[in-house]
């Protein structure tokens, strides 16, 4: 290696090696969640299309919708296709609406995405600084009160569902104090309940985590060196032990943000909320069997996503963990 | 295997005694009582129809209210106790078979099969587990065994993944190492030797499972995907409740409430006993400490030239049993340029007074003393905003172990220029200049481009130097070097120990050098403190080592010192015994129980630091007269011997 190379070399391969290891997880990731959901559509026992059609549809009408949708093609001919058309955008035809998948999906997804962003910047912005502020209060043993005030409120906190805690807020805030409505999708106080109801508990958790790894970092010998530079404690605290309480923050973080699109399709039916929550129960319930996968598609996407956006945020804020890796 | 299965149950009973265990326990009984017997007694009033009181809410014969059947709320949410504990029971139990049977694969199957039975519990444990329910409820179709076998094979990744790791520690240790050669069979290892050993961490985190179980019944429920009417779990009254909470809140609040304490009860049983393992102690409350009286002699005069004045330094921390105070009443100067070392054992106190001396000693620690300036500033009296530029530029500090000593997440470059950003005012490019221009004067090579890296990046003596570049950031007049070459090799300490010469004469600045080496000490320093269980005992100029201490500690550090020309047929020389516990010193001289020349007089009366000449003082009541140390040594290895 030339001197030229290795100066700039040594600083960008763990970072290029580390990205083309990451992808390529991602992409074979992508491709399992892929076939599975097609093998999710054979799995089903029985005839899907006489289970969504009834029983007392007539075999002739079965047959033909059987024949539209490559039902009788041999598996490997459907699995092709299926791909194909996971290439260019088609998800099939919902059977219930007729309407393309697709669609379907471009008009919810957008209702469930903005929920799950709203509550999770909730959840970061409460937790990260609650955490950090009992962290110092509590530091070293001192104010043990406060300590087993703190940790029994969001033991509790975290212990309720998030449809439970929806089902007590619209109790109080909407039925008994009337402040917000009880369901639907309107201007912007309803989306104050549902928010509520999905950052509530990750919140809690979040933030005893983060006060637990403050705790931790605060132990460190570096902290100490950040204390005989005799930066102002907020420095100390904000600049030198947040970044190294972050990593474990962000892993549980991610874990979170994951959990939480798996919540808001159980907050989205307490509220009768237009997001894909709501449309894959009643597709599950109508055996609308296209329109299921193309949400499972979805949300299963969603979940790599946010695991790849979090593993990278993670090799960006602790440089080792992209050579711990390797 | 008997012990095991009673030390098993004492554990469950340890956990009962705890009052989180003791209520979690009674709270799960309640539960189960509930499951048994609200059928049997309640069957017929859950199932009442009552349509004079169609969706009421609560009154006197309803407590509740009823549903839109006029059905008792109350007596449905009891009697659907059985259902929804049994079904998530149920699944639970399943989800832990399958989990099992998933996790041990990989060590009974061929290697690639293993691999992709790993792999595919790795991308499921990815997934929430109710998005892997719902996609189970699909496979397995809408209804109470769908949703049973949704949740069982939801929860099994995740088993699996538990059982890998655990399996994966037991099958390290030596008894199935011992099976292994034994030629005991793979799946006869695996039911006779790791099922045992991990079976407890397994019931507890499937009692914990059971919780999640249940509440994810009764997501599933709700959602309408699990119980079907007529039957009804908890989940599915929650389902009914909610359409009808204008008129009746309590429908839908009831089994809510039923739900989440059904599913601590669970949670909690398994807390409590996996809590137990590590059970903590609670600190008792101490009063405040009283400062004992100066044990030193009057304040010795300084020199107009005293940068750091030290009198009747004190750091105490709180213990259940009171205050130790491992640092008891130090006292000494160190003058602008000065060289000092402060040497002693582990435990002596010498890397605290360094920390004290600094104010880093964080509460609970508590840090007294008659007198303590820096650069004519008392440092326990000002308030530390005035103090942070003073100590920020003046003092610098470099520790114990460069590995750990910077930032992680920061680089190098950045974590030196933020002490000229702070406290020189400097914008963050000339700061990082600066910071450049310092490693450079610390014989970093490639200066500019070692500061945009980060500490993983450096070695050891290059952090070691980085951090002593650190110190000179701003215009240091003394440096706390506290043992700054122990962790690196021989070579590196030499570079190091030069470096904080050079520092020292083109700076004119003091050095404060800790070390448990005698000989590190000797090279650098003009003077050293000698310290023994929290208190200086010697101090003198190196020069005068060669002559001889006064103090019988001191000279038994010399003599165990190693040297090139140490005889290596002889026995290592050792000093007996061990320094006394900083909360166990006794009342006379800390050192008398191991000193050879200790009376009656040193296990009673503390000696005091005394002038002996005007350079030298020491604090023995049997002060060493002769001038040669060899004596010292036999005496220390006659002690030895004994």
């Amino acid at each position: 290696m030339t001197a030229a190379v290795a100066s700039a070399g040594i600083r960008d391969n763990p970072w290029l090696s580390f990205a083309g290891r990451r992808l390529g997880r991602f992409v074979v990731s992508l491709w399992v969640l892929a076939s599975t959901a097609f093998l999710m559509i054979q799995l089903v026992p029985g005839d899907p299309v006489r289970a969504a059609l009834g029983m007392t549809a007539p075999v002739e009408l079965v047959n033909a919708r059987r024949q539209a949708l490559g039902l009788d093609d041999p598996l490997w001919v459907q699995y092709g296709h299926y791909l194909r058309g996971l290439f260019t955008g088609d998800f099939g035809t919902s059977m219930s609406s007729g309407l393309p998948v697709a669609q379907v999906i471009g008009d919810r997804l957008p209702g469930t995405l903005k929920l799950a962003v709203l509550a999770f910047a909730v959840v970061v912005v409460v937790a990260v600084p609650v955490g950090v502020v009992f962290a110092v209060l509590t530091r070293g043993g001192r104010r043990r009160g406060v300590e087993l005030g703190f940790t029994s409120t969001t033991v509790l906190l975290a212990a309720v569902p998030e449809f439970l805690v929806a089902v007590g807020l619209v109790a109080l805030f909407a039925v008994a104090l009337g402040w917000f409505p009880v369901a639907g999708r309107g201007d912007a106080s309803a989306f104050v309940l549902p928010v509520a109801a999905l950052a509530i508990g990750p919140a809690a958790v979040l933030s005893r985590v983060v006060r637990v790894e403050m705790l931790s970092v605060l132990g460190n010998d570096f902290i100490r060196t950040a204390r005989a530079k005799r930066l102002p404690a907020r420095l100390v605290y904000v600049r030198h032990a947040l970044p190294n309480a972050l990593t474990a923050t962000l892993t549980l973080g991610g874990l979170m943000l994951t959990g939480m699109v798996a919540g808001t399709v159980l907050v989205e039916n307490v509220f009768a909320w237009p997001g894909l929550g709501s449309t894959i129960v009643q597709s599950i319930l109508q055996k609308d069997y296209p329109l299921v996968q193309g949400i499972v598609l979805v949300y299963g996407v969603g979940v790599l996503l946010v695991n790849l956006v979090i593993d990278v945020l993670l090799a960006l804020l602790d440089p080792r963990s992209t050579i711990r890796e390797s | 295997m008997a012990t095991g299965v009673g030390r098993r149950g004492s554990k469950w009973l340890a956990a009962a005694r705890t009052p989180l265990g003791a209520c979690s326990i009674v709270l799960l009984t309640l539960v189960v009582a509930l499951a048994v017997l609200a059928p049997i007694l309640w069957q017929d009033r859950a199932f009442a129809v009552d349509t004079d009181a169609i969706g009421q809410g609560p009154s006197g014969t309803h407590l509740l209210g009823t549903d839109s059947l006029g059905r008792d709320i109350l007596f449905r949410v009891l009697v659907a106790t059985r259902l929804s504990v049994t079904l998530a029971v149920l699944a639970t139990v399943i989800g832990v078979t399958v989990g099992l049977v998933l996790g041990a694969l990989p060590s009974v199957l061929p290697r690639a099969a293993g691999r992709l039975v790993i792999s595919v519990v790795t991308i499921a444990v990815a997934f929430p587990g109710l998005l892997l329910a719902l996609f189970f409820a699909v496979i397995f179709g809408v209804g109470t065994h769908g949703a049973v076998l949704a949740i069982a094979f939801a929860m099994a990744p995740s088993f699996a993944r538990l059982a890998q790791t655990l399996a994966a520690s037991v099958v390290g240790r030596d008894f199935v190492s011992a099976a292994k050669v034994a030629g005991v069979g793979r799946i006869r290892l695996l039911v006779r030797h790791v099922l045992p050993n991990i079976g407890e961490p397994l019931v507890v985190n499937a009692t914990i499972g059971a919780g999640a179980a249940l509440l994810a019944f009764a997501g599933l429920s709700f959602l309408g995907i699990g119980v079907q009417a007529p039957d009804f779990d908890w989940g599915r009254l929650l389902n009914e409740g909610l359409d009808g909470i204008y008129l009746n809140p309590a429908a839908a609040l009831a089994p809510g409430v039923a739900v989440v304490l059904a599913g601590l009860a669970f949670n909690l049983v398994g807390e409590a006993v996996a809590g137990v393992v590590g059970v903590r102690t609670r600190s008792a409350r101490i009063g405040r400490r009283s400062v004992p009286a100066a044990g030193t002699a009057a304040a010795e005069e300084h020199g107009d030239d005293a940068l750091l004045v030290v009198e009747n330094l004190q750091v105490a921390f709180p213990r259940p049993s009171g205050w130790t105070v491992p640092v008891r009443g130090v006292s000494f100067t160190v003058r602008a340029g000065e060289a000092v070392g402060v040497v002693g054992e582990s435990g002596s106190g010498k890397s605290l007074t360094g920390l004290a001396v600094s104010r880093l000693v964080e509460t609970p620690g508590v840090v007294t003393a008659d007198r303590l300036e820096f650069a004519g500033t008392p440092l326990l009296t000002t308030p530390e905003r005035e103090l942070r530029g003073l100590l920020g530029t003046s003092l610098a500090m470099v520790f114990q172990d460069p590995m750990t000593s910077f930032n992680p997440t920061r680089r190098i470059g950045r974590q030196l220029a933020e002490v000229s950003e702070q406290h020189q005012g400097l914008p963050r490019r000339k700061a990082f200049e600066r910071a450049v221009g310092r490693l450079r004067s610390v014989r970093i090579p490639a200066a500019e481009r070692r500061a945009r890296q980060y500490p993983h990046e450096f070695s050891g003596g290059m952090r070691q130097r980085a951090m002593i570049g650190m110190g000179l950031m701003g215009e240091p007049r003394l440096i706390i070097a506290d043992e700054p070459t122990t962790a690196l090799d021989v070579t590196v300490q030499r570079q190091l120990l030069r470096l904080l010469a050079r520092t020292r004469t083109e700076g004119d600045t003091a050095i404060l050098l800790i070390s448990h080496d005698i000989a590190v000490v000797s090279q650098t320093c003009d003077r050293m403190l000698v310290m023994y269980a929290g208190r200086v005992v010697e101090d003198l100029l190196t020069g005068d080592l060669a002559a001889g201490p006064r103090h019988p500690y001191t000279r038994a550090l010399l003599a165990a010192t190693l040297e090139l020309d140490t005889d290596r047929a002889e026995p290592l020389t050792v000093i007996p015994g061990r320094p006394p516990e900083p909360d166990r010193v006794p009342a006379g001289c800390a050192f008398a129980a191991r000193c050879p020349a200790a009376t009656d007089q040193c296990l009673v009366e503390d000696p005091v630091l005394e002038s002996v000449t005007a350079a030298h003082r020491v604090a023995c009541w049997h002060p060493q007269e002769d001038a040669a140390p060899e004596r010292a040594r036999e005496a220390v290895t006659a002690g030895g011997a004994e």
